[in-house]
């Protein structure tokens, strides 16, 4: 059978390959998966581009830099399947939670962004972790709190911490708050050391996650098996998606080998229902993580078009000439049709879309028939139209 | 062990970092030429932001030389190590400083996992001389006679003699014998 070694991050966004594998999904379709956890995830891409795995749960961010080869010599590398939307969170330490009493999205951004400032007058800039220079955390952090007037590159420290360690740095006060995916928010205020004040589906409705991704290479030689694989995932999406198989997910994910962390915690962002302080009662947020529904899992290509849009806005990366076309091209809608022709999945016909368009759930048509899309809208209501990318830049 | 064979091989100026937090600044006081880090290390991604933002600021650190590296770099990663090396730095400098770091690391997994073979046969030995002691003393029977017994059973059952033995040896605590 052929094999995939997959790399990945202890996080609740690893699971549509762990459930394909602990399935039987993937040996359904003739394919094997080896799950291949590791810490950080500069050691998840360079597994990936060093051959120690053939495919690696990453974030869409670091997929386009590592492709452009902003820090290390360019390997390119396709996302065919989508790993789902969403299900990070802003927490912030409790002492600094308590002084904002707004939960409302943009009200609370700009109580923040004046208490940022006034710390960063009195000489305590306020210290936010992320978890990767390129990851869509950092990007959906920054775009809320440029568009509620707080600079993030004068007004408070943006800091690299890894996910595990989230709730240690701000229990020690070396943080003040962070974004970081799930379940690590839930450790932190299960610890009584963090408060989730907002989820980051708050500042986009259906905002680009992680990735399945291979070197370019694999997915021409491989295409058989890489379809293969597709169509394992997707069948893991119907499952990820069945409240009735919730539990049983959430502790096959809180195994030693995959998150080690309790199913209860786990269940929480598979249920969209968090508790958002330590004893507080669970709060139902719709879409805090999508791993399957509408159209998650399809690479959209507007939507790695948008993250290099905020790489450039954060001078992460120079604007070039074809900066959108090589950010679109890691993103390969063309695989994701191929692989799921004749299953039934719904494919869209179009490869990329105006971001941030949809308010209220639409039908739209589809190569399979109707689609229900779901809103996308972020925060403060500005569009992404991949036609006009130069424009959108421009207007920040 | 890394530290040591640099030292051997005329490195002088080699330091260990350990922890978490501080190891940016640490390393920014030290300003090294080359840092080596275990793929393990989940301080990766804060050193690799770091050095991004250092570039920046014109002190460019560059994650391998460049893709003629590739079969050097290949051979580290799956010896389990990263390297971060200061762009502008002579290649014939780095690659001993690689080749050595792999050649130990290669040796200190070899050396743990004798290691932890060497320790799982101590435990086996102790499973199989309380097993005999049992034997010895339900049966009434000398050492030689519970060893053939272990080993009769092991090899019936298509078993090793220490699984026999450590079978005995948890079936007996559950039955509340006492050695």
């Amino acid at each position: 059978m052929s094999l995939f070694r997959i790399g990945f991050l202890p996080l609740v966004d690893a699971a549509l390959p762990i459930i394909a594998h602990e399935f039987g999904l993937a040996k359904a379709e003739g394919v094997a998966i080896e799950m291949v956890r590791d810490p950080s995830w500069a050691t998840v891409r360079d597994r990936l581009i060093y051959r120690q795995t053939d495919a690696a749960h990453l974030l869409a961010p670091l997929a386009i830099a590592t492709s452009m080869g902003l820090d290390r010599p360019a390997v390119p590398l396709g996302a065919p399947f989508m790993l789902g939307l969403n299900g990070n969170a802003v927490t912030l330490s409790t002492r600094i939670a308590a002084q904002l009493e707004h939960r409302e999205i943009t009200l609370l951004g700009r109580a923040f962004a004046a208490l940022a400032k006034s710390e960063a007058q009195a000489g305590r800039k306020l210290r936010l972790a992320v978890v990767h220079r390129y990851s869509s955390h950092n990007y959906m952090l920054r775009y809320w709190l440029a568009g509620c007037g707080c600079d993030p590159d004068a007004d408070v420290e943006i800091v690299v911490v890894p996910p595990p360690f989230i709730a240690d740095a701000l229990e020690s006060g070396e943080i003040d708050g962070s974004c970081v995916g799930e379940p690590w928010n839930s450790v932190a205020v299960e610890r009584g050391v963090g408060v989730m004040i907002a989820p980051t589906t708050q500042i986009w409705s259906r905002g680009v996650e992680k990735v399945l991704a291979f070197r370019q290479e694999t997915l021409t030689e491989r295409s058989e098996d890489v379809a293969a694989l597709i169509r394992a995932l997707h069948a893991a999406g119907t499952i990820a998606a069945d409240p009735a198989q919730r539990g049983a997910v959430a502790a096959m994910l809180a195994r030693p080998g995959y998150i080690d962390q309790p199913a209860a915690l786990i269940e929480r962002a598979l249920g969209n229902r968090m508790v958002l302080s330590a004893g507080a009662s669970p709060t139902a947020i719709p879409d805090f993580l999508v791993l399957h529904r509408e159209t998650a899992n399809f690479p959209w290509r507007s939507q790695a078009m948008w993250l290099y849009s905020q790489m450039v806005r954060w001078g992460h990366a120079t604007l070039a000439p074809d900066g959108f076309e090589v950010a679109a091209g890691v993103f390969r809608p063309d695989i994701y049709r191929a692989a799921l022709a004749s299953t039934g999945a719904i494919l869209p016909g179009a490869s990329a879309k105006v971001e941030g368009g949809i308010a209220q759930p639409i039908g739209v048509s589809s190569v399979s028939g109707r689609l229900i899309m779901g809103p996308d809208r972020f925060f403060d209501g500005r569009l992404f139209d991949p036609d006009r990318a130069a424009a959108y830049l421009s207007e920040n | 062990m890394i530290e040591e064979g640099l030292r051997e091989t005329g490195f002088s100026d080699v330091v260990t970092l350990v922890g978490r937090v501080g190891l940016v600044a640490r390393i920014a006081a030290l300003a090294p030429d080359v840092v080596l880090i275990n793929l393990e290390n989940p301080g990766r991604d804060v050193l690799e932001e770091s050095f991004a933002i250092s570039r920046a600021l014109a002190r460019p650190i560059a994650m391998f030389v460049d893709q003629s590296d590739e079969a050097a770099i290949a051979e580290a990663v799956d010896a389990g190590i990263s390297a971060y090396i200061v762009d502008g730095m002579r290649k014939e400098r780095i690659k001993p400083i690689l080749e050595l770091a792999v050649k130990r690391f290669n040796a200190f997994s070899r050396l743990q996992t004798e290691l932890a073979e060497a320790k799982s046969a101590l435990a086996e030995r102790k499973s199989v001389d309380r097993a005999k002691a049992l034997l010895m003393k339900r049966r009434n029977i000398d050492e030689p006679a519970a060893y053939a017994l272990l080993r009769k059973q092991a090899m019936d059952s298509g078993r090793r003699i220490a699984e026999v033995a450590e079978a005995l040896v948890t079936a007996s605590a559950l039955l509340g014998d006492d050695l």
